[in-house]
C-alpha cells in the first residue's frame, strides 16, 4: 500500500550540504503496523513529513495505495492527506480553541467523511466520553494523545503517521495510549508507521525497522 | 463549499477563546476607520469655517448693484427692477451696538434671495416662517451668543433702546452679524425705505437695461474674484488635506499591526490546519474571507465611531442620526455616502494590505520550517534587509522626486515616500541601536535586556511603526498649523494696519473728507493709498502706493532688505516687490527696474522684498506721492485712518452719519481682524483636537501590540523568575524596555516630523501657491509632544506589566510543562 523507493533528501545548513536521507525503500502492507527507530538526528522525523506530503524529497518516489505522492501540488498534497492519511505529530497539536469533541471531528468534517457513528465508538474506546467538553489546555498529556490518535482516525485514513506519540508520557499511560491506537488501527484496517526511540515499544507492532545513515536496514 | 465554513469556523474559534485578541484586532481596525473618517468630517467642517472667514472678510460671490453716489439708495428701485424682470434682492447693513459691542447687522429678504448667496445666512424652509412673521428672529453665531453674553431666545437692546426680535441659532453664520428681515432692519437702523445694495441672482432671461430702469443712479459690481484671504485659507485646506493623508498612513500601519498580531498568535493553528488537509490556497482564501468580514464589521463602527468623536471635537456642530445617513442639516455634521464608502474601503483595503504580508510571510515559510525558530529568525532577518533596502530605494525616490520633480503631485509624493521609508527604516534603525546596546556591555542581565528588545522588535514593529509616524504627523502638522497661524496674524496686521479703512465715492469726496478729518481730534494719522494695474515684463502686476509713515514701516512684512529702504521709497526710487514677484522674475535686491507709466519710465532699485500671501498678483510697492507723479489720473480715494481703538466705533458713525458711506466703503479692520482671527483660531484648535486623536489612536495601536505580546512573553520571562529573579524584577525590566524602545521611536520621530512640516510649506505649498509659508520651530511644542509620547507609551506598556506582577506562580510554572 505504501511504497517508498529511493528516497533522498538533504538540507543546506549554514554552508554544508547534510544528506538525511540517501535512498530510504520502505513498503508497509494495508493493515501493517510498522516501527522504526533511529537515534536522535537520523531523519526519521524527515522521513514522516515526506511520506505526509509536507516536505519535497529531492529525489526517488512515495507512492500510497495508487497515488503518487512525489510530484504533486499542494493541493493535492493536501487533499491526500485530509483523505488518506491521519498525523499524530508532536508539531501539529491539537487545536487549542475547540474542545475535544470539536477536535475529534474537524479533520473527518473538512474531508467530508464524518460519520456519526464511528465517531462515537471512537469516543468510548478512547475513553473520551467524560471530556468532550474540555480544551486541550485542560487535559493531561496521555490525554491529549489519545485525541490526537482519535482525530487522526476519525477520517478512517489509508494510512497512520505518527511521530514520538508516547514521547512525552510515562511508562504505563504510554503502553495504554499506544494498545489503544494499535487495536483502532486493527479495527480499521488501515497501515501504521510510528516513530518511537523505546525498542521496547517498537516490538510491539508487527515488524521494526531501523534508519541509519540514511539509509533503512 | 462545506469545507470552507468549517475551516472558518476553527480559525474563528480562536477569537472566541481570546476574546481579548479579538477585541484589539477589532480595536485597530475601528480606530483606522474612525481617524480617517474623523478626519474627512473636521476638514469638511473646517473648510465651511473658511467660508464664513471669507464672507466676514468682505468678500462677495454674487454681482450686485450698488449705488453709484456710495451710501443707501430708495427701496422703489428695487421694486422698479423686480418689475423690469431683474433677479434681484435687498440687503440692508449697518453696524449695531448691543451691550456696548459692535456688531454688523444686516436686514435681508429671504424670499427673493439668491441661492449662491444666502449660503451664508441660510435659512432652513421650515424657518422661513418664524423668520419673516412678526416678532420675526435675529439669526446669530454662536461665538457672537457667547461673547454678547446671552442665550438663544433672548431680545437684546440696541444702544438706542429699541428691541431686536428674539435671537436664533445660526452655526453658519459668520461671527459678529446678526441678520434680521429687512423690514426690521430699516426700522433698527433707522433707514426707511432704504437699501444699502441689491444682490443679483443667476436667474436668466430678457430684462430692461439697468439704465433704462434706474438712470445713472446705481452700479454694476461684479463679484471678487477669490479674495487673497480665500486663497490663503486654500493653502490651509490644502495642507489640511495632506494632514488626511498622512493620517491615513498611520491608519493604515495601525491596521497592518493589528492584522499581522493575529496573524501571527494563529500561526500554530494554521500550520495544524494544514498538517490534517487544508490547502495553502484554501486555507488563504478562507482567511480573506474571514479579514474581510471583520473589516467590514470594524469599519461600519469606526465610521460611526469617527463621526460622533469629530462631532464632540468641534465646538459648534451636533451630530444626529440623520447626520450620518447624509441629510444636509445645518449645524450639523454630515456624513456623506462617499465616506461610507471610502471608510469600508479603507477599512477592507487597509486590512488586505496588512494581511498580504502576513499571509506571505506564512505561505512563504514552509510548512515545517516554521516551527523552527532559528529558521523564523532567518526570515526575519532576510525581512528587515529587505525592508532596510526598500527604505533606501524609496528615500532616493524621494530625493529624485525632489530634485527632478516640479509639481504639486511631486510634493505629495515627496512626502508620502519620506513616511514610508522613515516607516521601512524605523525596525532596521532601532536594531542597530539595540545592537549597540548589546555589544557596549557584559553584564548578562543587560545584555539579555538588550538581546531581547532586539527579539521583541518583529513584534512590536508595526506598533512602532504607528507611534513614528503618528509623532511624526504630530509634528510635522502641529509646526505647520502653528507657522501658518502666525503667517497669517503677521499678515493681517500688516494688510489691516490702519484702524479705519476708508474708500470716497469720489475724489470731490475725498478732499471733503480729509478736510473735514483735519477738525477731528481724535484722529491720529490720514494715511492716503492708492494703487494701479500695470504691465511688466508681459505679466499684470499691481503698483501700490502708501504714505511715508511709522505704521508702514513697523508692520509691513519684509522677508529682506537693504539698509536704507524706507528711504529709499520715500525719495520715490526704491521699491519694495512682492515675494511671488521676485520668485517669479527672479529679482534680488539692488535689481533695476524699469516701470511703465504714462509719464514715461518710471526706474526703480529693488530695496526690499515682502511677504505678500495669498496675492496671485506680482506686487510693487512704491512712495504714494511719487505714484501719484507718475499717474496723474490715478483715483486717490482710498485712505486709512490711524485712531485709537477706543474712538473707532464713534468715529465710523460719525463719518458714516456725515458721508453716507456704507460696510464696504468703510470697515473698522479691528473688528475684521479679530473676526477672521476668531475664525481661524476654530480651524486651529480643531487641528489640536485632530492631533489628540491621531496620537490617542496610535497609543492604542501600542497598548494592544503590547498586550497580546505579553502573552508570548512568558517563555522568554519564565526561565528568568525561574533562576531567581523576581515579578517585581521582571516588570520593571520589561516597563524599561518598552519605554526605551518607544523613547528611541519618539526620539527619531521628532526630526521626521519636521521634514514633514518643512515639506508642506516649502515645497506642497510653494508648489500650489507660489510663496512659502516662514518655517518655524517650536522647542517647547515638541518636548511637550514627547512627554505625551512616552506618558502614552507608559500607560500602554502598564496594563500587560500589571498582568505579570499579579500573575500566579503556577502559570509560570506550566509555561515549562507546555513547552516541548
Ligand atoms: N529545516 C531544516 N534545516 C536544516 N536542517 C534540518 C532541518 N530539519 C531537519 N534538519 C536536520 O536533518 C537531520 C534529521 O532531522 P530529523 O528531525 O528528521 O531527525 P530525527 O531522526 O527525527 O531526530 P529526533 O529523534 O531527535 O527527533 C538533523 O540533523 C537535523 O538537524
Ligand atoms: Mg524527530
Amino acid at each position: 500500500m505504501l511504497t517508498v523507493r529511493h528516497l533522498t533528501k538533504s538540507y543546506r545548513s549554514a554552508q554544508e550540504l547534510v544528506a538525511v536521507l540517501r535512498g530510504v525503500d520502505l513498503d508497509i502492507a494495508a493493515g501493517e503496523s510498522v516501527a522504526l527507530t533511529g537515534e536522535s538526528g537520523s531523519g526519521k522525523s524527515t522521513l514522516l513529513h515526506l511520506i505526509a506530503g509536507l516536505d519535497e524529497a529531492d529525489s526517488g518516489a512515495i507512492q500510497l495505495g495508487e497515488i503518487t505522492i512525489t510530484g504533486l501540488t499542494d493541493s493535492a498534497r493536501a487533499a491526500l492527506r485530509r483523505h488518506r492519511l491521519g498525523l499524530v505529530f508532536q508539531q501539529f497539536n491539537l487545536i487549542p480553541s475547540l474542545s475535544v469533541a470539536d477536535n475529534l471531528a474537524f479533520q473527518s468534517r473538512i474531508s467530508g467523511k464524518h460519520d456519526a457513528a464511528w465517531q462515537s465508538e471512537l469516543i468510548e474506546r478512547l475513553g473520551l466520553g467524560a471530556l468532550l467538553k474540555r480544551y486541550p489546555e485542560q487535559l493531561s498529556g496521555g490525554q491529549q494523545q489519545r485525541v490526537a490518535i482519535g482525530r487522526a482516525l476519525a477520517s478512517k485514513p489509508l494510512l497512520l503517521l505518527a511521530d514520538e506519540p508516547t514521547g512525552n508520557l510515562d511508562e504505563d499511560t504510554a503502553d495504554e495510549v499506544l494498545k489503544l491506537a494499535r487495536d483502532l488501527v486493527a479495527r480499521t484496517g488501515c497501515g501504521f508507521l510510528m516513530v518511537t526511540h523505546s525498542v521496547r515499544l517498537a516490538a510491539t507492532l508487527d515488524r521494526h525497522v531501523h534508519l541509519h545513515a540514511g539509509l533503512i536496514a | 463549499m462545506k469545507r470552507a465554513l468549517w475551516i472558518l469556523a476553527v480559525l474563528l474559534s480562536h477569537w472566541r477563546r481570546h476574546p481579548m485578541q479579538f477585541a484589539t484586532l477589532l480595536i485597530g481596525l475601528i480606530a483606522a476607520t474612525a481617524l480617517w473618517s474623523g478626519i474627512q468630517a473636521l476638514n469638511q467642517q473646517a473648510r465651511t469655517s473658511y467660508d464664513r472667514a471669507a464672507a466676514a472678510f468682505g468678500g462677495t460671490r454674487t454681482p450686485m448693484l450698488v449705488a453709484t453716489s456710495g451710501g443707501a439708495f430708495a427701496q422703489q428701485l428695487f421694486v422698479d427692477l423686480r418689475r423690469a424682470s431683474w433677479p434681484v434682492s435687498p440687503v440692508v447693513e449697518g453696524r449695531a451696538q448691543i451691550g456696548g459691542r459692535s456688531v454688523r447687522l444686516l436686514g435681508i429678504e429671504p424670499v427673493t434671495m439668491p441661492i449662491e448667496a444666502s449660503a451664508a445666512t441660510e435659512i432652513g424652509r421650515t424657518g422661513a416662517q418664524a423668520f419673516l412673521t412678526p416678532p420675526g428672529q435675529a439669526l446669530i453665531a454662536l461665538e457672537t451668543l457667547a461673547s454678547l453674553g446671552l442665550t438663544e431666545g433672548a431680545t437684546p437692546a440696541l444702544s438706542d433702546g429699541t428691541p431686536l426680535p428674539p435671537l436664533k441659532l445660526q452655526p453658519q453664520l459668520a461671527p459678529g452679524v446678526v441678520v434680521v428681515d429687512i423690514g426690521i432692519a430699516q426700522k433698527l437702523m433707522k433707514m426707511p425705505n432704504q437699501i444699502s445694495r441689491l444682490l443679483i441672482g443667476s436667474t436668466k432671461g430678457p430684462r430692461a437695461s439697468l439704465e433704462s430702469v434706474t438712470g445713472n443712479q446705481l452700479r454694476l459690481v461684479q463679484p471678487d474674484a477669490e479674495t487673497d484671504l480665500e486663497r490663503l485659507t486654500d493653502s490651509f485646506h490644502l495642507n489640511l488635506t495632506a494632514f488626511g493623508l498622512l493620517s491615513f498612513f498611520v491608519g493604515l500601519f495601525i491596521v497592518n499591526s493589528a492584522v499581522g498580531l493575529g496573524f501571527e498568535q494563529r500561526l500554530p493553528m494554521l500550520r495544524t490546519l494544514r498538517a490534517c488537509g487544508v490547502s495553502a490556497r484554501q486555507l488563504n482564501s478562507v482567511l480573506v474571507l474571514e479579514l474581510v468580514s471583520i473589516a467590514l464589521i470594524a469599519g461600519v463602527i469606526g465610521l460611526v465611531c469617527g463621526y460622533f468623536i469629530a462631532a464632540s471635537l468641534l465646538p459648534d456642530v451636533a451630530a444626529s442620526l440623520r447626520g450620518l445617513y447624509g441629510a444636509q442639516i445645518p449645524g450639523q455634521l454630515t456624513l456623506k455616502p462617499e465616506w461610507w464608502f471610502a471608510g469600508l474601503a479603507i477599512s477592507i483595503i487597509g486590512a488586505l494590505l496588512a494581511a498580504t504580508s502576513s499571509l506571505l510571510k506564512a505561505v512563504r515559510l514552509p510548512l515545517l520550517a516554521t516551527a523552527q525558530p532559528y529558521a523564523w529568525q532567518q526570515a526575519q532577518h532576510r525581512w528587515l534587509r529587505l525592508q532596510g533596502t526598500g527604505a533606501l530605494l524609496v528615500f532616493i525616490a524621494a530625493g529624485l522626486a525632489l530634485w527632478l520633480g516640479d509639481s504639486l503631485i511631486a510634493g505629495f509624493f515627496v512626502l508620502a515616500a519620506l513616511l514610508l521609508g522613515a516607516a521601512l527604516a524605523l525596525p532596521v534603525i532601532l536594531g542597530i541601536v539595540l545592537a549597540g546596546g548589546e555589544r557596549s556591555t557584559r553584564r548578562p542581565l543587560i545584555t539579555w535586556f538588550w538581546a531581547d528588545s532586539r527579539l521583541q522588535l518583529s513584534g512590536l514593529s508595526l506598533a512602532l511603526m504607528a507611534l513614528l509616524l503618528a509623532l511624526a504627523v504630530n509634528v510635522g502638522v502641529g509646526t505647520m498649523v502653528e507657522s501658518f497661524s502666525r503667517t497669517f496674524t503677521g499678515w493681517l496686521d500688516g494688510r489691516l494696519a490702519s484702524e479705519i479703512y476708508l474708500n470716497a465715492a469720489s475724489e470731490k469726496q475725498a478732499s471733503e473728507i480729509k478736510t473735514w478729518l483735519k477738525t477731528r481730534p481724535d484722529v491720529q494719522a490720514v494715511l492716503p493709498g492708492s494703487r494701479t494695474d500695470v504691465q511688466f515684463n508681459g505679466a499684470p502686476i499691481e503698483l501700490l502706493g502708501f504714505a511715508d509713515h511709522a505704521t508702514y514701516r513697523d508692520q509691513w512684512p519684509l522677508l529682506d532688505s537693504t539698509s536704507n529702504a524706507w528711504d529709499r521709497v520715500r525719495t520715490g526710487d526704491g521699491a519694495l516687490i512682492s515675494e511671488q514677484l521676485s520668485l517669479r522674475m527672479k529679482l534680488k535686491l539692488g535689481d533695476h527696474l524699469d516701470v511703465p507709466t504714462p509719464t514715461g519710465n518710471w526706474p526703480l532699485d529693488v530695496v526690499a522684498i515682502y511677504a505678500d500671501y495669498g496675492n496671485p498678483k506680482g506686487q510693487i510697492g512704491v512712495n504714494v506721492d511719487a505714484l501719484v507723479k507718475h499717474f496723474p489720473d490715478i483715483s486717490q480715494t482710498r485712505m486709512g485712518l490711524r485712531v485709537t481703538p477706543g474712538d473707532v466705533p464713534a468715529l465710523i458713525t460719525a463719518i458714516r452719519t456725515r458721508f453716507g458711506l456704507d460696510g464696504r466703503n468703510l470697515a473698522d479692520q479691528t473688528t475684521v481682524k479679530s473676526e477672521s482671527q476668531a475664525i481661524f483660531n476654530r480651524t486651529f484648535a480643531v487641528t489640536a483636537a485632530l492631533n489628540a486623536f491621531t496620537l490617542g489612536v496610535a497609543g492604542v495601536a501600542l497598548l494592544t501590540s503590547l498586550l497580546t505580546l505579553s502573552n508570548s512573553r512568558l517563555p522568554q520571562l519564565a526561565p528568568l523568575w525561574a533562576i531567581g529573579i523576581t515579578r517585581r524584577r521582571l516588570a520593571g525590566i520589561e516597563l524599561l524596555k518598552t519605554l526605551s524602545v518607544a523613547l528611541i521611536t519618539s526620539l527619531l520621530a521628532l526630526p521626521l516630523g519636521l521634514l514633514v512640516a518643512w515639506c508642506l510649506i516649502a515645497i506642497v505649498n510653494v508648489k500650489a501657491f507660489g510663496w512659502r509659508l516662514p518655517f518655524h520651530v517650536f522647542p517647547l511644542q515638541l518636548i511637550q509632544l514627547l512627554c505625551v509620547a512616552i506618558l502614552a507609551s507608559l500607560l500602554a506598556a502598564l496594563l500587560p506589566i500589571m498582568k505579570l506582577l499579579r500573575m500566579q506562580p503556577t502559570t509560570l510554572v506550566k509555561v515549562f510543562a507546555n513547552e516541548r
